[in-house]
This record gives C-alpha cells, sequence and structure tokens, in this order.
C-alpha cells in the first residue's frame, strides 16, 4: 500500500516544476464554475459556494480541535453569532421592530459585510474567550458537553428572543438580508464585463475560494509557528507542555477565540449569500458535520481537513441525486428517505473511521497512528 | 407560592427520571472514565420499544388493567435496552479503551447518530402518540391548590424503590463490591479476580436498563415519543450526574432530583425574577447553566467524584 | 562562609489522604553544584519534585529560589523563573520530532505571537531561524544531532532521557532537576551522561538530581539528601551519608547497621 502511495506520488506530482502545479491548479479554479454550472446548473455552483463556506469552518474547528485538542461540540454557535450579526445590521428587521433604529437609519440598515465581518471576528472571538475562560481547564469530554450546552443555549436564544421584544424574530428568521457587496458591485446580479456576463453565484465561489485559501494559509503559517508547537505539546502531554514553560489556559483561549472568529467571518458570508438565516441552519447537527468533516477529512492534517469538508459538503447532494431515483427505479418508490440515509452514513462513517482510521482519510505525514 | 407545591411535585417527579438516567451516566464513567454518550439514545430506544410492545398488546386485547400491561412490558423493554447497552459498549468503546482520548468520544457520537437514525427507520421519523395507561386525573392535595396524578405518584414511587433497589445491589452483593473495586482501580480489581471486561459489561446493561425504565416515564409522562427525544434528557440527567458528582451514586440521586427541583421553580418563577423577559420556554437552559456553574465553581459535585485510577 | 544558595525550601509537607508522603523536608541546593536526592522507591522524592515545581500544591513549606520566596502553584511559572525538570517516566511530545520537541522548549524564552505567527514578519522569522538554531546547538550539545529529524517516540530509551535534557536545558534553566535520568540505560550510556551532567555543571547551571544507580551518584553530586517514608534521614557529602546507619537500614532493612 505504502509502495503504491509513492508510485502516485511520483506520477502526480514529480513530474513537473511546482509552479506548473499552481498555474494548474489556478486555472482549474477558474473555470470549475463554469464547467460545473454547465453541466449541473446554478444548483450545483451554490452546492460548490457552500462547500466552501463548509471548508472554512472546518479549517476554524481544526485549529481548535486538530491542533490544540480540544474537543468542541457547540462551534457552529459561533457560526451564528456571525450570521445574525450580519443578518440585523443588514436588513429590515430591526429598523421594522424598533422605531429609534428606524429613525436612526432613514435608509434602512446596510452595514457592509466587510465591516460586520472584523465586527464579528472581534464578537466571535470574544464569546471564544468568555466560554473558553471558565470551562478549558476541564477534562475533555467535560468540554465536550459544555461547548455543546453552550451552543445550544445560543440557539435556543436564537429561537426565543422575539418576546418581550423581537431581536432574533425567532423560528422565522431574518429574511432579506443585503447581498454581498465589494466596491460597489453586488453579489447578487451578474457582474457584466461586455465580453462576458459572470452570474453573481460565480463570483460568490471566487470570493470564497479567495477565502478558503487565505483561512488554509492563516492556518497553514499558525502550525508551523512557535503557537502551533506550543498547541501540539498541549494537545499531546499539558503536563509537560507546562513543565516547558507554555502557559496551557491562554494557548488554549488563543485556539478557542482563533476558531471562533473563522466561524464568526463564514457566518457573515453565509448570511449575506443566503439572504436569510433562522436558527434552523445553527442545530447540534451542524455542529456534528462541521467535526464529522474535521475528523474524517484528518484531524490537525489541513490539506485533509479540506478534502473531508469538500467530500461532506458534496456527499449529500451527490446522495440525493443517486438514492432518491436509485430506489425509485428498484422499488418503485423512496423506502428510506435521503435525509435519514444520510444521518445513517454519517453515524456509521464517525464510529468506523475512530475503529479504523482515526487520522483520518488523508493523514498527516505517514507516520500518524 | 401559589404555584409553589406544584412545581415541586413536577420537579421530584422531574427529578426522579433524572436520577434514573444519571446513574447510568455515573456507573459508566465511574468505570471508564468516559461520557456515554450514547445513553440519553437508550432512553428513547426503550420508550420505542415499550411502545411497539404496547401496541401489540393493546391490539390482542384491552381487557387488562393499565399497570399489569406496564408490568409485563417493562421487564422485555429493560432487557432489549440492557441489550442495546451492551452492544454499544462493545462496538464503540471497548476496541477505543487505549486510544487517545477523543476517539472514544467521537465515537459515541456516531453511535448516538446511529440509533437515532435506526429509530427512524424502524418507528418513524415523526412523534407518535403513547398510550397512556396509568391514571393521569389529576388529585388534589389538601386544598392547596396543587395537584398530583396517579401516574406521577407511580413515577416517583417506582424510581425510588428501583434505586434503593441498585444501592443494595450495589453495596451489599458480590456484583456490586465487584463493580466498586473496578471503579476504583481497574487494574488491581483484575489482580483480585474480578473480570473487569465483564464489570463493565454489566455496568452498561444496568445502566441501559434504568435508561428503558427513564424512557418508559418519559414517555408516560408527556404522551409522545419521537426520535430525538432522549437528546435533552440525556444531557440534563448528565449534569445531574455531574452535581451529585460523577461516579458516585449516591449522587447522581441526589443531583437528579435537585436538578429537577431547580428547572421545575426556575421555568416556574423565571418569568416573575425577570419582569417577563424570559419565559419557561428557557427552561433547557437552567440544565445548562447548572452544568458550567458546577463545573467551574465544584467540579468535584455536591457529593464527591468517585473516578477510576485509570481515568 | 556561605555558599549562595540557588534553591532553599523547607519544612515542605504533603500529605495524600491519611499518608504523609512528604513529612517536613527540607533541601538546599547551593549555585553550581550537584546535589543528589535519593532514597527507596516511595520515599516521596518524585513527589518532592512535584511539589516544588507547583504540579501537587504543598501542605506547607518555605520556598526560596534565587533568593526569592515563591509559592509553587503554577508549573509553567517555575519554568519561566528558571526551574526546569524532566519526568520519572519521560514524557516527550511523542509524535513531535527530536528536534520539534527541544524548540518547543525554547517556547518561553521567545515571544512570537499571533500576529507575528501568521504574517510572518522579519522579526518573527528571524526568531523562528534563531529558535532552530539554538535547538539545533543543544542537541549537538547532547549527542543526538543525527536524530534531529527522527519521531521523538523512535528514540532508543536512553536516547529519550537525553532529549528530555536537551528539552529542559532550551528553558534556559538556572536549576535543571532530572527525575531518574540514568534510568533504563546500560553501562555506556550511564558514563556518558555522567560526562554530560559534569559539563553542564562546568556550563554554569546547577542540577538537582534524583538517582538510584548509587555509583553515579557518590561520583558526581557535591552533597546528598537522604528520603526514607517522606522523611530526610540523612544529608551532607557523599562518603558520609553513605555510611550512615540510618541510610543502610534503609537502604537493607534492619539488623544491616
Amino acid at each position: 500500500m505504502k509502495g503504491f502511495r509513492i508510485v502516485l506520488k511520483e506520477a502526480l506530482f514529480n513530474r513537473l516544476p511546482r509552479s506548473a502545479y499552481l498555474w494548474i491548479g489556478i486555472i482549474a479554479l477558474i473555470i470549475l464554475p463554469w464547467v460545473v454550472g454547465a453541466s449541473g446548473g446554478n444548483y450545483w455552483v451554490r452546492v460548490l459556494d457552500f462547500a466552501l463556506l463548509y471548508i472554512v469552518l472546518a479549517l476554524g474547528l481544526n485549529v481548535v480541535v486538530g491542533f490544540a485538542g480540544l474537543l468542541d461540540l457547540g462551534y457552529i454557535a459561533f457560526y451564528a453569532l456571525g450570521a445574525y450579526s450580519f443578518a440585523l445590521l443588514a436588513s429590515p428587521h430591526l429598523p421594522q421592530q424598533f422605531e429609534t433604529i428606524a429613525a436612526a437609519f432613514p435608509e434602512g440598515m446596510h452595514f457592509s459585510p466587510w465591516i460586520v465581518a472584523v465586527f464579528s471576528i472581534i464578537l466571535a472571538a470574544l464569546f471564544g474567550i468568555i466560554l473558553g475562560f471558565p470551562t478549558l481547564q476541564l477534562r475533555g469530554d467535560y468540554l465536550a458537553i459544555v461547548t455543546l450546552g453552550f451552543g445550544e443555549i445560543i440557539r435556543i436564544f436564537m429561537n426565543n428572543l422575539d418576546r418581550p421584544f423581537n431581536l432574533t424574530n425567532g423560528p422565522k428568521g431574518i429574511t432579506a438580508i443585503d447581498p454581498i457587496q465589494l466596491f460597489g458591485i453586488s453579489f447578487a446580479k451578474p457582474l457584466d464585463l461586455g465580453f462576458i456576463q459572470i452570474p453573481g453565484l460565480y463570483l460568490v465561489f471566487y470570493l470564497f475560494v479567495l477565502l478558503a485559501i487565505s483561512v488554509a494559509i492563516v492556518c497553514l503559517h499558525l502550525q508551523n509557528s512557535r503557537i502551533g508547537r506550543a498547541w501540539v505539546a498541549i494537545r499531546e502531554d499539558e503536563i509537560a507542555a507546562k513543565a516547558m514553560g507554555i502557559n496551557t489556559r491562554n494557548m488554549k483561549l488563543l485556539a478557542f477565540a482563533i476558531g471562533a472568529s473563522f466561524a464568526g467571518v463564514a457566518g457573515v458570508l453565509f448570511s449575506a449569500f443566503q439572504g436569510f438565516v433562522s436558527p434552523e441552519s445553527f442545530t447540534l447537527w451542524e455542529s456534528i458535520v462541521v467535526l464529522a468533516m474535521v475528523v474524517l477529512g484528518g484531524i490537525g492534517h489541513i490539506p485533509g481537513v479540506i478534502l473531508g469538508a469538500v467530500l461532506l459538503a458534496i456527499f449529500p447532494e451527490v446522495l440525493r441525486g443517486i438514492a432518491q431515483p436509485l430506489q425509485q427505479a428498484l422499488f418503485g418508490h423512496v423506502i428510506i428517505d435521503v435525509e435519514i440515509i444520510r444521518q445513517l452514513i454519517y453515524g456509521l462513517a464517525l464510529i468506523l473511521i475512530m475503529l479504523y482510521r482515526p487520522g483520518g482519510i488523508w493523514q498527516k505525514g505517514g507516520n500518524n497512528s | 407560592m401559589d404555584i409553589f407545591l406544584q412545581q415541586i411535585i413536577n420537579g421530584l417527579v422531574l427529578g426522579s427520571i433524572y436520577a434514573l438516567i444519571a446513574l447510568g451516566y455515573t456507573m459508566v464513567y465511574g468505570v471508564l472514565g468516559i461520557i456515554n454518550f450514547a445513553h440519553g439514545e437508550v432512553l428513547m430506544i426503550g420508550a420505542m420499544v415499550s411502545l411497539s410492545l404496547l401496541r401489540l398488546i393493546l391490539g390482542l386485547t384491552s381487557d387488562l388493567p393499565g399497570w399489569l400491561t406496564l408490568l409485563i412490558i417493562l421487564p422485555i423493554t429493560m432487557a432489549v435496552c440492557a441489550g442495546v447497552s451492551y452492544w454499544i459498549e462493545r462496538i464503540a468503546y471497548r476496541p477505543l479503551r487505549n486510544a487517545p482520548r477523543l476517539a472514544p468520544l467521537i465515537s459515541a457520537i456516531g453511535m448516538s447518530i446511529l440509533l437515532q437514525t435506526l429509530a427512524m427507520m424502524i418507528w418513524s421519523r415523526n412523534p407518535m402518540t403513547y398510550p397512556q395507561l396509568l391514571p393521569s386525573i389529576p388529585i388534589d392535595l389538601w386544598g392547596s391548590g396543587a395537584t398530583i396524578t396517579g401516574k406521577e405518584i407511580a413515577i416517583i414511587v417506582i424510581a425510588l424503590a428501583v434505586m434503593c433497589g441498585l444501592l443494595f445491589l450495589v453495596e451489599k452483593t458480590k456484583l456490586g463490591r465487584a463493580m466498586r473495586a473496578t471503579a476504583e482501580n481497574t487494574q488491581i480489581a483484575a489482580l483480585m479476580g474480578v473480570n473487569p471486561s465483564r464489570v463493565i459489561s454489566i455496568t452498561f446493561m444496568l445502566g441501559g436498563a434504568l435508561a428503558a425504565l427513564a424512557g418508559i416515564m418519559i414517555a408516560s409522562n408527556y404522551g409522545n415519543v419521537h426520535f430525538y427525544m432522549g437528546f435533552i434528557p440525556g444531557l440534563k440527567a448528565f449534569t445531574a450526574a455531574v452535581l451529585g458528582g460523577i461516579g458516585n451514586l449516591k449522587g447522581a440521586m441526589l443531583g437528579g432530583l435537585l436538578l429537577g427541583l431547580i428547572e421545575s421553580l426556575g421555568a416556574g418563577y423565571i418569568g416573575d425574577f425577570t419582569g417577563g423577559l424570559f419565559g419557561s420556554n428557557y427552561q433547557d437552559i437552567f440544565a445548562f447553566l447548572v452544568l458550567i456553574l458546577v463545573l467551574v465553581l465544584r467540579p468535584t459535585g455536591l457529593l464527591g467524584e468517585r473516578v477510576s485510577d485509570r481515568a | 562562609m556561605m555558599e549562595h544558595l540557588l534553591l532553599d525550601v523547607t519544612d515542605v509537607s504533603k500529605r495524600f489522604g491519611g499518608i504523609h508522603a512528604l513529612d517536613s523536608v527540607g533541601l538546599k541546593v547551593p549555585h553550581g553544584s550537584i546535589v543528589g536526592l535519593i532514597g527507596p522507591n516511595g520515599a516521596g522524592k518524585t513527589t518532592f519534585f512535584n511539589v516544588i515545581t507547583g504540579l501537587y500544591p504543598a501542605d506547607s513549606g518555605m520556598f526560596l529560589f534565587d533568593g526569592k520566596f515563591y509559592v509553587p502553584e503554577s508549573v509553567s511559572e517555575v519554568t519561566q523563573s528558571g526551574l526546569a525538570r524532566t519526568f520519572q517516566n519521560i514524557r516527550l511530545f511523542g509524535e513531535m520530532s527530536v528536534l520539534e520537541n527541544v524548540m518547543v522548549g525554547c517556547h518561553c524564552r521567545s515571544s512570537a505571537g499571533v500576529i507575528g505567527a501568521i504574517f510572518r514578519f522579519p522579526s518573527t522569522k528571524r526568531e523562528e531561524r534563531s529558535i532552530r538554531d539554538k535547538s539545533l546547538q543543544l542537541l549537538a550539545y547532547v549527542g543526538l544531532s543525527e536524530y534531529a529529524a527522527m519521531e521523538a517516540r523512535n528514540l532508543s530509551y536512553g536516547h529519550q532521557r537525553r532529549l528530555e535534557i536537551a528539552r529542559a536545558l532550551a528553558t534556559e534553566p538556572k536549576l535543571l532537576a532530572l527525575d531518574e535520568p540514568a534510568a533504563g540505560m546500560n553501562a555506556t550510556e550511564k558514563l556518558e551522561l555522567r560526562e554530560l551532567l559534569l559539563r553542564i555543571r562546568a556550563d554554569g547551571k546547577t542540577i538537582l538530581l534524583i538517582e538510584h544507580d548509587v555509583s553515579l551518584v557518590m561520583g558526581i553530586c557535591d552533597s546528598l539528601t537522604v528520603l526514607d517514608y517522606g522523611k530526610v534521614i540523612a544529608s551532607g557529602k557523599p562518603a558520609d551519608v553513605r555510611v550512615h546507619p540510618e541510610v543502610i537500614r534503609a537502604y537493607l532493612g534492619q539488623g544491616a547497621a
């Protein structure tokens, strides 16, 4: 098996100079939405766009779980914070509910997503620190449950803060959120360049690709730094890490805050992209999905995590495309709902990966357990 | 003051159920040092299985008195859940005894999802009504305005009886001694002739049986079941176990009752306390807040924790 | 003439339940010396280390390090102030390379933060390079240069012990507290260890050593303190301690004195 992998690597990666692969990659990414759009339609380009958001989420959670070894089951709460921040600051909801706000913003609230993104980085990091401060000293499983509780608390608040005053609009969620804007160009409409028209979804794709690449680079830099080493030390043996003079509490808080801020930014963009948010998008299941991406892909291994995110983001769609018609063809009707199959596979995958390949599909370096 | 007694009663009912579930968590944590994330799902399976059995029996005859029907399905359901719990340990935990801590936890999450999905497939995605077999007619209590139903009395009494039985088992029998020894120091217990794997399996099975009972109680109390019903009670029961002191059986019982009371009184009075800002729809938050407070302020719990050396 | 004491602890006690793991233990480590802490298994030597480094809170005790009082509460703070230790059961970062293990030791003497890590400023890159260079130097110092890229858990036992020492040295300690560094080593390795310890002392560091190997301890220690059942039963020059009747009794049992 190892020999085969070496041969494959040889065949794929060592033929051309490094820069050639870079250009191939860039060109592939540029034409990807066009290819997908032409063959599958806008639906699949949307899937790709969401997949890229998931990559950002997975990379963020990877900092917490993969680098620092802290199991956060409430990660999606930070995503929710970012999403609702933008929803509140760039939609007609608040002016509709509160006269004073409507008066202060006669033209409506239309904060730029970029400003809100910066704001949500700070907000998410702050919440991460507030959550982490009392809890990061806890044993691994306790931390998992507490973070899970935190995620649920945020969701309950989102769901119920429509009384006595309507902040979040409860289960109905907030709609009519401004789309992404950059230099006055709205990403909800096609961009007319004269010789070519780029659909909004494709613009979003390019933007999200840039975001995902930036996040990946940030993670890479963190990994190979003094901070990254400290995280691995803490993950391997916290007492020995302390004996090295590492302030483990602060390092863990840092991991938490950084992971949270990635989710916050992703949340803002999600909100702007989808145009509406509701508590349903931020359930425990979503936290588990992101965790599954990290675990399946390769805990702590950046390329693995990206692969995991892409596979798991696309998988449910592929499943829907296959399982439904397949069952129709075989049995005449759908016996098991696609949603259930999806969950079944997730559950099995988590168990099987832990039992047989705990390092993930694409694990680190070849010298992993 | 008018609702105080009522909330106390509600709290005791809720607390008895939490205590039963919490015992499962605490016993497993005592011997293995891990949270059995899938425990809440066993509760749900118990409720589902009992529903199927009830439908079967009620389909055959409707002459049996309610309590007798329940008496028949109880041991069967408990046995089934003991088995489910046994297999959870065999599949998701045992192979990962020496793996890093994250692994059994993730595996347990996977198992939890798996069980929910199986429930969706075998029974239904939608909530199903649960037949009411015990009297639900409110009995007035000394004209205080509070009421209690026969069903609620049954829940409290049965839970109490079972808990006493468990305590007896753990403190006075050979098996109980073996369990306590394994909980204290697994390696030494093994040297003394105890088979740790067997004790662990039995611990899981006991927890499963208790969860089955709790599942039936919840289903009876609320009148319905659905595949997600184990999640929140499971989480709260875990909080109760921590509150009382993880690994400590009496702690789990105390924690369960206490949490039930806190939740009930909290939900009852939160409207008054916050001037209508927060209502009883925030009830679930209490458990989480209690959890965070306990873990931060007194992580060993009220009665102290008892975790094995290997943990 | 009073030698300047680097470590001066008195009246240290620690109970676990009913057991007195440490009973009013005192220890003095003069600057630039090698002090040995010996005693039968279970005497409390590692517990003592754990207490002075802040891993376990002490029930009582006065702690002076380099002339300043300190309360051993935080392991990382103790290391930052110049007291580094190794562990009886070797606690290396197994998945990291040998070199990276030492680089982790440099953590508390470097300062690059998150921003520096993300943006890779010239100053950050310079610091990384100096961390790397310093770590390579330390590996050469202990004789592990050729294993720099190897995963730490693949090292032989004796080499792992040396790596732990290199890692502890990376924290730039004033006092190096070693917990059974010779355990599991063969005769050649022990000689090399002896040389290494003498070199470390010659380079200005002070060493506190828990060890079972009598000849090693007798050969390099300037003074010995003997623990038995948590109490100090003898203290002084190795030659004196060796013939102390209490010490003989502790190791060989009643009737051997």
